[in-house]
């Protein structure tokens, strides 16, 4: 009967939809789990594409939090892990869930804040000044509160400035758990301070009143460390194309094409894989 | 003709049916014998569509005993009803008996014939491809007793099939009666028309309040009541 | 996709990555909906038809898991999927087949319930009918789906529309991953978080088209089917 015909037709199509992009996934591709602020400088863009014409293989970036990442990483659900957060990355790395890792780049986190600047912190070159007078004057501060790699810096600048953040945060300081787009939208939004990646910032197109208060300082360079997933632990990993990967991006080519990525005339990213302390 | 019809004579004893308190259906003993219609009539409320649907087996009694052919489990291969309030299934007139046709299990083969017989029988030409649900009132009657003539039942029950039917359908519907009944099937059918009870029944049944009141052959019920209810009923005055 | 440039003039010149993201979005939600109306229909037929100690429980369930909240299904789907999960095996974590396992999890209690409902509605009108024809369990379940098809349409909108705007289920385990599991919603998001509003909200516009052109198509579906089938 009809409907029996149609029962059939549906399955078969159903079953033939599903399978289709199953063939599609055997091809040479592994996974990244990098950061939010990685993906949204647009790097992988312009990196990729190279990479791919070069050796054939896909990338495909999963972008979370830095702390979403390395958790993937040690879920066995990457093969190659591209992160900024070194103190936590090394960690992951002595216990056993991958590596070693090494130093590809490094760029560097801005205090952003409005135009008006009511905190009255712009041009400051101490970065822990800038953040106590922003607690003293109680000027409302956006923090990611996402465990991100951006997080752990701000949390690092916090201590190293001596204050306690966890104690001495009040109403203006608003942790929104979300990524830098969404917090640097949260800033905009509400006339708020925050501190991003250079690259995310510039990318950023609904920057409205927000503009640079503080750069520069050596504390907020921000190193990026790119390590494979243990296969001894993870029996998927793909090690043979997961080590191209790395090799691309620490060898003198990867090195210059990540020196070439500009955005507005601007450099973004400044390689670093032959400095062994980084 | 017919092989003589397995679900025959149905025998009811003593049945009663309640829904909480009420009794729908209060002791009701009798049979239905292979022959001429069986018609109920009773007031609104007597139990007509009940006692129609305990014997057709879609209602269990309450308490009783009900046999087809003898037997208590009677699947109704060979029994069909034509409800009060039919159903239309959401497909064309030709639609609604096909169905009636495969789940009798009517060859295929044969469908198309018996369908284009059956419209013609209760005078649905034209209407073949209409959908069931946007036929009139009458008209979807018409079609609810062509899905029960589908079945080719030996044993069919009719609810007021001629409620309404304007004249010439409800002549035509009688006749159709008078030839099921020629060809073997028995008919059981409720009515509130006494000259049509006069003019199909073999035997009358009058129920009151879920009760049997009188039956008996047609001609003996209008000439001489036994009760004074029956008399009164005929004579339309109110039954209390 | 290029920076610079708005959503509208994506679509006006054929921007192959949009309609690539497009054509994605729509395979996985009309698969959701496929699967979950596989499943759900049934369901939904089951839990109308038949009466069994707990029906009434897992209609409530059922109900009430039309509300289920995206985030907990995909972490939920994430758990079971990852390598480290029960199923990590299939190594499906972060594919389009993922998605669609999510959104048939979110989309197949909305078919059911609301399945159950219109198969109940058409049962009470059927149920003598078919006693009287003595029609047996099975071509009872198929007759009413066939005859509740059009009504069954506006669950299936209801389903497909809940797939085609969800993201939260999606972004987690999909991964957003871009030209392979970066559809309408998780673009949409990514754009936002890029602070790119304007691209955005075209993509939502283009999103809001996509669907009520998809109900359009099915309402005219509905009528012209129901002109013929009553
Ligand atoms: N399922 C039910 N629940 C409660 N009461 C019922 C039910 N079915 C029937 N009744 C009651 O039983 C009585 C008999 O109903 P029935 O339909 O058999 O009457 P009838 O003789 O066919 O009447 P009519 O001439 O109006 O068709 C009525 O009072 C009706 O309200
Ligand atoms: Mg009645």
């Amino acid at each position: 009967m009809l409907n029996r015909r149609l029962l059939i037709a549906s399955v078969t199509l159903g079953a033939a939809l599903f399978a289709a992009p199953v063939a599609q996934a055997q091809d040479k591709s592994i996974i990244v789990a990098s950061t939010t602020s990685t993906r949204d400088s647009g790097l992988f863009e312009y990196l990729l594409p190279k990479f791919k014409a070069k050796t054939g293989i896909t990338v495909k970036v999963v972008a979370q939090g830095t702390g979403k990442a390395l958790d993937t990483g040690r879920r066995c659900d990457a093969d190659v892990l591209f992160v900024h957060a070194k103190a936590a990355e090394e960690k992951f790395v002595k216990e056993g869930y991958g590596g070693p890792r090494h130093p590809v780049m490094y760029n560097d986190f801005v205090v952003v804040g409005p135009k008006s600047d009511p905190a009255g912190i712009k041009g400051m070159k101490d970065v822990g000044k800038a953040l106590v007078t922003l607690m003293n004057k109680k000027a409302d501060f956006i923090s990611r509160g996402d465990n991100s790699g951006t997080n752990k810096a701000e949390l690092r600048l916090w201590k190293a400035s001596g204050v306690n953040i966890d104690k001495q945060k009040g109403p203006w300081y608003k942790a929104i758990g979300q990524g830098m787009g969404a917090t640097l939208n949260a800033a905009a939004a509400s006339n708020g301070y925050t501190l991003t990646d250079r690259a995310t910032w510039i990318h950023f197109k609904n920057k409205q009143n927000l503009v640079i208060e503080v750069e520069g300082d050596k504390r907020l360079f921000n190193q990026y460390g790119v390590f494979l997933v243990n296969p001894k632990r993870c029996p998927h990993v793909k090690v043979d194309l997961g080590q191209a990967f790395i090799n691309y991006l620490i060898s003198p080519e990867g090195q210059t094409v990540i020196k070439g990525y500009k955005v507005d005339g601007q450099e973004l990213f400044y390689p670093d894989a032959n400095d062994p302390n980084a | 003709m017919r092989t003589p019809a397995l679900d025959l004579p149905v025998r009811l004893l003593e049945v009663r049916v309640r829904t909480g308190a009420v009794a729908i259906l209060d002791g009701i003993t009798m049979m239905l014998e292979a022959g001429a219609p069986t018609v109920l009539v009773g007031p609104n409320g007597a139990g007509k569509t009940t006692l129609l649907r305990v014997a057709m087996g879609l209602i269990r009694p309450t308490s009783g005993l009900i046999t087809w052919g003898g037997r208590e489990i009677c699947p109704p291969t060979r029994r069909a009803i034509m409800f009060q309030r039919p159903a239309m299934l959401r497909r064309s007139a030709a639609g609604n008996i096909r169905y009636a046709l495969a789940a009798a299990g009517v060859p295929r083969a044969k469908r198309d014939a018996r369908i284009a017989q059956l419209i013609a029988d209760v005078g649905l030409k034209g209407l073949e491809h209409r959908p069931a649900r946007r036929l009139s009132g009458g008209e979807q009657q018409r079609l609810a007793l062509a899905r029960a003539l589908a079945r080719d039942p030996d044993l069919l029950f009719l609810d007021e099939p001629t409620a309404s039917l304007d004249p010439a359908a409800t002549n035509a519907i009688e006749d159709i009666v008078r030839n099921v009944t020629a060809r073997g099937v028995k008919v059981v059918m409720s009515t509130h028309d006494l000259g049509q009870a006069n003019r199909l029944a073999g035997e009358i049944v009058l129920l009151h309040r879920g009760r049997l009141i009188e039956s008996g052959p047609a001609a003996e019920f209008f000439a001489s009541p036994r009760t004074e209810q029956t008399r009164k009923f005929i004579a339309g005055e109110l039954l209390v | 996709m290029p920076d610079d440039t708005s959503a509208l003039q994506l679509v006006l010149s054929g921007d192959p990555t949009l309609f690539a993201i497009v054509r994605l979005s729509l395979f996985m939600s009309l698969s959701a909906v496929l699967f979950a109306t596989l499943i759900g229909v049934p369901f939904g037929a089951l839990l109308a038809l038949t009466r069994f100690p707990g029906r009434e429980t897992a209609i409530v369930v059922a109900n009430a898991l039309m509300g289920l909240p995206p985030v907990v299904v995909g972490l939920a789907i994430y758990l079971l999927l990852s390598r480290s999960g029960p199923l990590g095996f299939l190594g499906l974590l972060f594919t389009v087949q993922a998605m669609i396992i999510a959104q048939a999890v979110l989309v197949t209690p909305i078919i059911a319930a609301l399945a159950r409902q219109t198969i109940e509605d058409l049962w009470a009108e059927y149920r003598d009918e078919m006693a009287a024809m003595n029609i047996g369990p099975l071509q009872r379940v198929v007759t009413l789906i066939w005859d509740a098809r059009f009504s069954l349409v506006t669950s299936l909108l209801a389903g497909f529309g809940r797939a085609a705007a969800e993201v939260g289920a999606i972004i987690i385990v999909g991964g957003n991953i871009d030209g392979f599991t970066r559809t309408m919603t998780t673009a949409i998001a990514l754009e936002t978080s890029k602070g790119d509003l304007p691209l955005a909200i075209g993509l939502g516009m283009i999103l809001i088209a996509i669907v009520i052109v998809i109900n359009a198509l099915a309402w005219v579906a509905r009528r012209v089917g129901e002109r013929y089938a009553g």
